[in-house]
């Protein structure tokens, strides 16, 4: 046991010891420390942190709004031990209810965006595991804001029908005519890492559609792409080591960096795997049925790039100014390769929907070497300027007609509905 | 530990994995000349050489350096390229309060090695990621023509 | 700055007395003095006939300049001014930033401060008359050396020749002797500007070399022994306070040695400014934000926009104006706004203090050395004299350093340890607790006759008094403050009738401050765009239009002139291209601008080419004055084009340069600038062209759309 993790969990745990009041605590001190550092683990696989944080709030305590369109704005609760805001009173079973069927302690039903219909197929000692680990935080009061739901939503018990249209399944198992590697990387992908939760389309009734799944779909504006094995649409065409590379840095030569959503997840959960376990999910998301979709990838290499000549738009000139100063226009990152646009899928796509929401409001990627920042140019570049930025790097980087208009960077701004 | 190859000579220095290139120059090695202007790799103050191309050293971890060498401002000494630069840079009276000027003598530099004949389109695509307040881009522009001129 | 009602008589003994300041200024200055007398007495220090010039008995020759030297290149000028009549070359010189103290006051500002493009205008008698009296000592030295008239003996290049003999003596050798003679109490001659040969002629800068090669010191790169690096968060809100910090994080950074605490801020104090940094973003900071949290940049426009009813004072008036545009043909209305502007220097922020009970040093940029070193004496309790003051290169003035807060902050902080602090702002902090040039309302009413004439002009002015904080001495005693009727009040134009009226209103939730330009830079915008107004109502080309109001001035005719002839004026433009002209006068130069700019059908605006006519009185270092001019058009081109400070919430939105765009190379236009030959005595430069962008370019928009253009920024997400 490394001596900053004794530290860091020391005092819950002698507090416990004491409690017990046996000679055998040195046992139960280990079995409990070893199961809070696996729930440590296993939380950042599941990355609990993401949606129960609110930005720029304490890790673990709630807060963060989730629009849901149609429906209403849903908070995340606050996880920490805290007895009356938090999960100090849950029960291993309440809490494992809570996660792995959606239902709360006194039969209150979670809605989907807790994902609990992938985190069904974790098992229970995994999630007792992350119940150890959660309960080991220091305990934050912070009550979540009230949900605000539209009918018939806001009757919980709706759920209950939802649940049992799309009844959460029980944990996988094991599929002996696979290797354990590509069950390790099923359950990663499929139960802890709720993967399907962004990139799989949603049916009319929220429901992870089955033909498609992992063929990109919409979430909350910004587009998860399609990491089915399509070779034009999804991720066919990436080595192994890109894909590799991509889930456990954010970023793959040729192949850009991960923004948005997809930057927290690495930054949160997927940088702190094991190399085996990334090798595992790259071993199962190759196997995942091709669906194909609408966005292809372009891809022109760095050679090409330093080769074309100026077109003397005002995006260009934009870019020249606002941008070369860490992404240079032949597609290398200047100081970073974090900062690369080769390849990158953002500059693929001819509308630019996750460029220009990147372009707006910013970006952090936590690397092992710090925070890549991309800091956020919408407050001060008008809706055209950005349009002329984005379809100019389109046009560059991949070489299609970019077809972003300024009502695009309106709607990306959030002050226009698409 | 890291080691670092700045202009020539191997320094170790320990410090913490995040932290950029450019507070390692300044406040661990003493060396000045590359400046802090904005942080985020808006304005090109902090420009400095890394494998002879110029990188915004605010913005570079210091431990993603490698065994690349780092060359600043204080560190061109022996350089030709760099003595047209600074020979053009003061006949054509550059400078203005100066700060961001070895940033943009630096970009400048690794623009003219890598392209002795740069076309206008050409330096303003190198040299517009930095800023000058003071306001002295046609002076540096001229001077790069200048440099292309002489050689 | 107009600001000539500071305490004239208290200083009128300095008025054109630099070269003999030993006389009559140093008693006041008491370390100086007590400095000058002992050298005198054991006759082997340098010979220091006054504040400027220091010449050492190993041939040295060392010139304290009065002015920071921020890039305006005024240690080249004032050193040209000094060197021209002590008869040496630049060559053989070094230059000193002066310490603070009495003798370097700058009249106009009525302390020792550089700004309001000064310098020149104050020391072009000034710093000559230091050399010629140094060099007349030198002269009498030599001549009693050698026992013959003074009249035989020449001054060259740092010796002194008798002419008949061809005997020499370096000014070295004559140190020790020439500090023993008392210096002259009448008027010395001064040369025939035909016999100049620095000024008017283009010198490279000085600190050319040292700025090229990285050896540059800016007070950033103070170093000493034992230093250790801060950075600091202040109250996001201005007048809120600390309550609270919690501080157990930022102690666990690595690197980390402090966590200091002020009345409004904190400073994270580390080994280097990455622990400084990191241990800051780590602090939990609990403030209280106080009344000004709910200030908006809605607010701040609200009540500039109400003050244009309602009562106001009378700045100037001229003729009966009202009556005037009463019987007018036409009648021209507008109203501009111009928003909150940050200087944005490209130094941040920073201040080096090193406080023991003895004594108290501060390594600085500052445009007000003696403001800068009264406060750390009051902060520290110690005298002044044991308050030691080192000016540095700065990285970009522009009005910033003529504030002294952060001095004032950074000293409470390093009171509070024993080694050296230097406190590094963030860019983060530079822009959101910067001192901005106000925002301002203008309402301009015009009256033309038949023919097209102006007959009258009535304007009101909305804003703060930056001059009531700043200086409030010179805050005139009706409550105007003067600075803002710089390029209104005084223009190159006759106008027949004029009433002026100022209304008062103070900025909520910001500190305003002196901008490049000053007054100047927010009046000509208001006065050229509304001439355009005036022209295109009367129907008249706006260059005609100028040129027949200019009247009795032909310095302004000429430069409008100069200027419309090199940008071909007249000539046709391809579609959604247009030209605008301004002309000023302001900080005693004529200037004319032209502007060309591109517009395209997406709001694109392109600024192609500017064309400058300058008539500056006598030039110093001409190529210098180009310099500026070009460094300054680009600075007003930056604001007049993207910049605005705003408000939410008490707080500043714009934090770096992704969200204060400023222009660059790509985006710059073509410069030229046409100096007019002039034996009037110099006028100042180094804002000139930032007074003149604002206005030429939204003149030039106006003319490719065919739409007016009242508001600053003229592009952005605001506009
Ligand atoms: S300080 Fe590095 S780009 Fe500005
Ligand atoms: S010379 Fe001052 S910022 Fe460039």
């Amino acid at each position: 046991m490394s001596r900053a993790f004794v530290m860091r969990f020391g005092r819950r745990v002698a507090g416990a010891a004491v409690l017990a009041g046996i000679v055998l605590a040195g046992t139960a001190q280990a079995q409990d420390a070893d199961l809070v550092r696996r729930g440590a683990y296993l939380e950042q696989a599941a990355d609990c942190e993401v949606c129960h944080t609110k930005p720029g709030g304490v890790p673990f305590a709630g807060g963060r709004a989730f629009d849901l369109p149609g429906i209403g704005t849903l908070y995340a609760p606050n996880i920490t031990p805290d007895a009356e805001t938090g999960i100090g009173r849950y029960t291993d079973a309440q809490f494992d209810s809570a996660v792995r069927r959606g239902v709360g302690p006194g039969w209150r039903h979670l809605y989907p965006v807790m994902p609990y219909a992938s985190y069904a197929k974790m098992t229970a000692e995994d999630v007792r595991a992350i119940r150890a680990y959660l309960m080991s935080l220091r305990p934050v009061h912070a009550p979540a804001p009230a949900n605000q739901v539209r009918f018939p939503y806001n009757i919980r018990l709706a759920m209950i029908g939802w649940n049992l249209l799309y009844r959460p399944s029980g944990p996988l198992p094991d599929d002996p005519a696979r290797t354990a590697a590509w069950n390790r990387g099923r359950y990663l992908v499929e139960a802890a890492g709720h993967c399907g939760e962004c990139h799989t389309p949603r049916t009319m009734l929220q429901a992870l559609s089955m033909t498609k799944s992992y063929a990109g779909a919409m979430i909350d504006g910004w587009l998860a792409y399609n990491i089915s094995s399509d070779v034009d649409s999804g991720i066919g065409a990436w080595s192994d080591t890109q894909l590799a590379a991509y889930l456990s840095t954010g970023h793959a030569d040729g192949r850009g960096t991960a923004v948005g959503p997809m930057a927290d997840v690495v930054s949160h959960s997927l940088r702190f795997l094991t190399p085996e376990d990334v090798a595992a999910m790259v071993t199962y998301l190759r196997s995942l049925p091709a669906r194909r979709s609408d966005e292809t990838i372009g891809v022109v290499s760095p050679e090409t790039l330093a080769q074309l000549a100026p077109i003397h738009s005002n995006g260009e000139r934009l870019f020249a100014g606002a941008c070369t100063g860490c992404h240079l226009t032949d597609g290398h990152g200047r100081q970073v390769d974090f900062a690369a646009l080769w390849g990158a899928r953002s500059l693929g796509e001819i509308d630019g929907r996750n460029l220009v929401r990147t372009m707006v409001e910013g970006g952090t990627l936590q690397t092992a070497h710090g925070a890549m920042v991309m800091p956020a140019f919408g407050p001060e570049y008008r809706n055209q300027d950005l349009a002329d930025i984005a379809n100019y790097a389109i046009s560059h980087f991949g070489n299609r007609e970019g077809h972003v208009t300024a009502r695009d960077v309106a709607v990306a701004r959030g002050g226009v509905s698409p | 530990m890291l080691t670092l190859q700045v202009n020539g000579t191997a320094h170790q220095v320990d410090v913490p994995d995040d932290m950029p290139l450019l507070w390692v120059l300044r406040d661990v090695l003493g060396l000045p000349g590359t400046k802090f202007g904005c942080g985020i790799g808006q304005c090109g103050a902090c420009t400095v050489h890394v494998d002879g191309k110029a990188v915004r050293a605010c913005s570079l971890p210091a431990s993603l350096v490698g065994q690349r060498p780092v060359t600043t401002i204080e560190g061109l000494a022996e350089d030709e390229v760099a003595a047209e630069v600074t020979k053009a840079w003061l006949e054509i009276d550059v400078v203005q309060c100066g700060y961001c000027q070895p940033g943009q003598i630096m970009a400048a530099i690794a623009l003219l090695k890598s392209n002795l004949h740069p076309s206008d389109d050409e330096i303003d695509q190198a040299m517009s990621g930095n800023i000058c307040r003071c306001g002295t881009y046609r002076r540096i522009r001229a001077a790069i023509r200048n440099v292309a001129g002489a050689v | 700055m107009a600001m000539t009602t500071i305490a004239v008589s208290r200083r009128r003994a300095l008025a054109g007395a630099g070269g003999l300041l030993m006389a009559v200024v140093l008693p006041r200055a008491r370390s100086r003095a007590a400095t000058v007398t002992r050298i005198v007495e054991d006759q082997t220090g340098p010979f220091a006939p006054n504040a400027f010039v220091r010449i050492a008995p190993d041939g040295s020759i060392t010139l304290i300049l009065p002015n920071v030297e921020m890039g305006q290149g005024i240690y080249t000028g004032e050193a040209m001014l000094i060197a021209e009549e002590l008869d040496v070359g630049l060559e053989q010189i070094q230059i000193e930033a002066a310490p603070a103290d009495e003798a370097y006051v700058t009249k106009a500002l009525g302390t020792e401060a550089t700004g309001g493009s000064t310098s020149t205008i104050a020391t072009w008698k000034s710093l000559r008359e230091a050399g010629a009296v140094a060099r007349t000592l030198l002269i009498r030295a030599a001549a009693d050396r050698w026992v013959v008239e003074p009249a035989s003996c020449q001054s060259e290049a740092g010796v002194v020749r008798h002419v008949p003999t061809g005997r020499t003596l370096t000014y070295g050798e004559l140190a020790v002797e020439a500090a023993a003679l008392p210096v002259p109490s009448g008027p010395v001659a001064l040369r025939a500007p035909s016999t100049f040969r620095l000024i008017g002629h283009a010198q490279h800068r000085l600190d050319g070399p040292a700025k090229v090669n990285g050896t540059a010191t800016f007070g950033i790169d103070i170093q000493q022994p034992g230093m250790k690096i801060g950075t600091v968060a202040a109250c996001p809100v201005m007048g809120g306070v600390l309550l609270h910090v919690d501080d157990r994080a930022a102690r666990q950074v690595p690197g980390v040695r402090e966590v200091l605490t002020i009345g409004n801020a904190v400073c994270v104090v580390g080994d280097h400014y990455w622990a400084a940094r990191k241990g800051l973003e780590a602090l939990a900071i609990t403030w209280d934000e106080g009344v000004n949290a709910t200030v908006s940049t809605g607010t701040v426009y609200r009540q500039l926009h109400e003050a244009l009813q309602g009562p106001a004072i009378v700045a100037n008036t001229k003729g009966d104006a009202r009556m005037a545009i009463r019987g007018a043909a036409t009648r021209v209305e507008a109203v501009y706004q111009q928003p909150l502007l940050a200087h944005a220097p490209m130094e941040p922020i920073n201040c080096t203090v090193h406080v023991t009970p003895e004594r108290c040093d501060v390594w600085v940029g500052t445009q007000v050395p003696m403001r800068a070193r009264d406060s750390a004496a009051e902060v520290t309790g110690l005298p002044k004299e044991k308050v030691f003051l080192h000016n540095q290169y700065i990285g970009g003035g522009f009005g910033r350093r003529l504030e002294h807060e952060y001095v004032t902050q950074a000293v409470q902080f390093a009171r509070q340890v024993s080694y050296p602090l230097k406190v590094i702002w963030s860019r983060e902090e530079d822009l959101t607790m910067d001192r901005y040039r106000p925002a301002y309302v203008d309402h301009l009413v015009g009256g033309l006759d038949a023919h097209g004439k102006l007959v009258g002009l009535s304007h009101r002015i909305v804003g703060p008094a930056v001059v009531a904080r700043w200086a409030p001495e010179a805050l005139l005693p009706n409550g105007v403050d003067d600075d803002l009727l710089v390029g209104t009040v005084e223009t190159p134009y006759a106008i027949p009738a004029m009433f002026l009226d100022y209304a008062r209103r103070e900025t909520p939730g910001v500190v305003t401050a002196w901008w490049r330009g000053v007054g100047g830079t927010r009046g000509v915008f208001v006065i050229e765009s509304f001439i355009d107004e005036l022209a295109a109502s009367a129907k008249v080309d706006p260059v005609a239009f100028r040129r027949r109001m200019t009247g009795d001035r032909p310095r302004a005719r000429a430069v409008l002139d100069l200027a419309a002839e090199k940008a071909e004026w007249g000539t046709t433009l391809p579609e959604g291209v247009g030209r605008g002209v301004a002309l000023q006068y302001v900080f005693g130069s004529y200037l004319a601008t032209v502007m060309e700019v591109e517009m395209s059908t997406m709001g694109t605006v392109r600024v192609r080419r500017a064309v400058v006519a300058v008539d500056c009185g006598r030039v110093v270092n001409p190529d210098q004055v180009v310099s500026q001019i070009e460094g300054g058009l680009i600075f007003g081109l930056s604001a007049a084009l993207f910049n605005e400070v705003t408000l939410e919430n008490g707080r500043v939105r714009e934090k770096n340069f992704n969200t204060y765009r400023v222009l660059r190379m790509n985006e710059s236009p073509a410069i030229e600038v046409h100096l007019i030959d002039s034996t009037e005595d110099p006028g100042g430069i180094g804002e000139t062209g930032t007074a003149a962008a604002a206005a030429a370019l939204a003149n030039a928009m106006a003319a490719a759309t065919g739409r007016r253009y009242r508001r600053l920024p003229l592009t952005g997400p605001q506009a």
